[in-house]
């Protein structure tokens, strides 16, 4: 007998009982409570901005740059960035950025990404690993812009998954749900905003 | 990890005289409990929540063995290592292996109560491999080399003074005493750190049985650091972590940061499933998983089974009157407060940790926070029982409730005891009622007074009270009466 099984003799022993062939799948599903958009988004942007991330709205995915602009020049921030290849397509020069579209390296200062999908229930944005999906895009640099659809925001987490199973059919290796910028309050139980991660998220809702 | 919970009276009357950490632990302990308050009113049904918690936990640990099963087959389909562990000697002999099998020099580490459990950090440094821990609180304890004092806020016993003395010996930097200058430190510190390490070392807050997936959640992002950049990660974890299902682990989030920090929400949670994909460019190549016993699969089916619910949120030592007063590290191992006491004894044996189950008033608040309802006071006396039937308790004691036991038994005895036993009391006690000191008691009497007990005892006025009663009975039946009720309005 190896590790693996004495322990699980153990717990065998313990539960006084052979290991069950099958057991049923709990279901714990949450029905969406069925509201509107307009709720939904009303709630996401409040939540987010109570974890500090800042917010702003667009109309259509072609006035994104402008918008990062916009930001980058309030904040007093460089506009050179990181971006997703599938961002590629979007006039970044003519708003005076640069955008190259590879995995970050840790002296890149901007990071644009897409989003999966946004959860209004805690304002959460909820992003992927994948071979165009770099995950360090929303980690290394210091400041991350994320792109969010208005209509790609549900309720729950719960809704997120399920809605992660119908359109990437299994998990991918890294499933990241971020909440805001880093933080930490390890010293004195003082929050400081900026730990290891982004110090600023700013969420960019289109539609 | 040093063992001293055997010394818990000692440890505790030293962190009692430590002004140093009297001050910190009054200045910075009380954060959580408000936090947690001001987070859970603002959810509708927070007790709703905590049902859910317990019941998904409990139902887990009924089928602990398939839900391990299910979650090692997903796990491996999706080109994870899975490893199972009796002790912490032999998890720690594992992730060896692989670090050597791999060729890692660096491992960066992001916080693991079960890796403080094996030791593993002394483990990998005697083998030549460089260790860095880049929690901010563990960090800081590495520097200290000291074991962490708490399971979420590793640090929380130290103040920014002392940070700021650790800083200015090993980075060489100048002092401040600027908590945001400090973590800024911290940051670029570390950062090199991660982008050098070949392995990264995590915990794992929750296996996913369905999915095969480890869960990891941080409010740093160091979490996400090492399982992102270093080209090997190894999850080291608990067996009975695991849930059966995505929903589950939704529910379950609900109430850990809420019940640890008062957050709604952890800033990271990473569910981590599988090595990269073909054609990616970040992500490790090779991922593993430790499951590690080291005493959990003893507690099942047993009187200490539903300790194992434990989601380690830590709001049981943030509520806790004693933890509060003497800190986590007179608890002697890696889990102070009252989920320590039940789980040092019972990982390691009571006879290590006979004070641990002892070091409680019973109050009770531990129970009322827990998000997954561990009936903890019932578990401490659960353990004391123990320690008496065992004949584990010094022998004063044993023979001291011997003796209450035998008098209990003798009512007629027991009155008579109790009424000339208050008066002696009260004579002893003279003109300031309050007896400064007792013969045999002076562990109890050297910190507090005991009041001398006033008036006569609960069974005489008992008595008399059902005399009075009886007294009155007739007339209180004779008005309970629906008729005559009834008779009485007309």
């Amino acid at each position: 007998m190896n590790a693996r099984d004495r322990i699980l003799e153990r717990v065998r022993a313990g539960l006084k009982r052979p290991t069950p062939v099958s057991v049923a799948r709990p279901d714990r599903s949450l029905a969406p409570m069925a509201r509107s958009v307009a709720h939904l988004l009303n709630d996401f942007i409040a939540r987010a901005e109570s974890l500090q991330s800042t917010v702003a709205q667009v109309s259509d995915l072609n006035a994104v740059p402008a918008a990062v602009a916009q930001y980058l020049q309030a904040q007093g921030l460089s506009r050179k960035a990181v971006i997703w290849p599938s961002l590629k397509a979007l006039d970044w020069f003519s708003c005076g950025l640069t955008a190259e579209a590879r995995p970050p390296v840790s002296e890149d200062r901007l990071g644009i990404t897409e989003t999966f999908c946004g959860i209004a229930e805690t304002g959460t944005l909820l992003l992927h690993s994948g071979v165009d999906h770099f995950s360090t895009t929303s980690l290394l640099p210091e400041t991350h812009v994320a792109i969010l659809r208005v209509d790609r925001i549900v309720e729950r987490m719960e809704q997120a998954f399920a809605l992660m199973q119908s359109e990437l059919g299994q998990l991918p290796r890294a499933t990241n749900f971020i909440s805001g910028p880093s933080r930490t309050a390890d010293i004195e139980q003082t929050i400081v905003i900026g730990a290891h991660g982004p110090r600023r998220v700013h969420i960019i809702l289109v539609g | 990890m040093k063992i001293s919970s055997e010394q818990f009276k000692g440890n505790a009357r030293k962190q009692l005289a430590n002004e140093a950490l009297q001050s910190n632990l009054s200045r910075f302990g009380g954060g959580f409990a408000d936090r947690r308050r001001d987070a859970v009113v603002k959810v509708d049904d927070f007790e709703a929540l905590r049902d859910r918690g317990a019941s998904i936990r409990a139902e887990v640990l009924e089928n602990l063995d398939y839900w391990l099963l299910k979650f090692e087959a997903e796990a491996q389909r999706r080109g994870t290592q899975v490893h199972w562990a009796e002790t912490g000697a032999e998890a720690n002999q594992i992730l060896l292996n692989i670090a050597r099998n791999a060729g890692v020099q660096r491992v960066v580490k992001s916080k693991s109560m079960v890796s403080e459990e094996s030791g593993l950090n002394e483990v990998l440094t005697e083998a030549g491999i460089t260790v860095t821990e880049t929690d901010l609180g563990e960090y800081i304890l590495q520097l200290a080399n000291e074991p962490p004092s708490h399971i979420i806020a590793p640090a929380i016993h130290k103040s920014r003074e002392e940070v700021s003395d650790l800083f200015e010996k090993h980075h060489g930097t100048p002092r401040t005493d600027d908590i945001p200058a400090l973590c800024e430190e911290a940051r670029g510190q570390l950062r090199p750190h991660f982008l050098a390490a070949e392995m990264g070392v995590s915990g794992g807050n929750f296996l996913i049985a369905e999915t095969g997936s480890v869960t990891i959640v941080t409010n740093e992002g160091n979490g996400r650091m090492v399982t992102t950049l270093p080209r090997v990660h190894v999850a080291m974890t608990g067996i009975e972590k695991v849930l059966p299902t995505l929903e589950d682990l939704s529910a379950i989030l609900r109430l850990l940061p809420r019940s640890a920090t008062g957050q709604d929400i952890t800033n990271y949670v990473s569910i981590l499933t599988g090595v990269r994909d073909e054609g990616a460019l970040d992500g490790p190549q090779e991922n593993h998983v430790i499951l590690v016993d080291n005493g959990r699969s003893r507690l099942l089916g047993g009187d200490l089974h539903d300790a194992l619910r434990c989601i380690r949120c830590g709001a049981c030592m943030n509520h806790c009157p004693v933890y509060q007063n003497i800190g986590g590290h007179a608890y002697g191992w890696v889990y102070p407060g009252p989920i320590g006491a039940i789980l040092t004894p019972a990982f390691l044996g009571l006879e290590k940790a006979l004070d641990l189950p002892q070091a409680s008033t019973l109050c009770a608040a531990c129970e009322v926070v827990c998000p997954v309802r561990i009936p903890l006071p019932d578990l401490m006396r659960v353990l004391r029982e123990k320690e008496l039937t065992q004949g584990l308790r010094p022998w004063h004691e044993q023979l001291s409730i011997r003796l209450w036991r035998w008098l209990a038994l003798h009512p007629g005895l027991y009155a008579f005891a109790a009424r000339w036993g208050t008066r002696v009391l009260r004579w002893l006690a003279g003109r300031d009622r309050l007896l400064h000191s007792l013969p045999g008691l002076d562990g109890w009497t050297d910190g507090r007074d005991m009041p001398a007990p006033q008036g006569e005892t609960f069974r005489d006025q008992w008595r008399k009270k059902q005399a009075a009663e009886r007294k009155i009975i007739p007339i209180r039946v004779d008005q309970s009466l629906p008729e005559k009720t009834a008779g009485l309005k007309k």
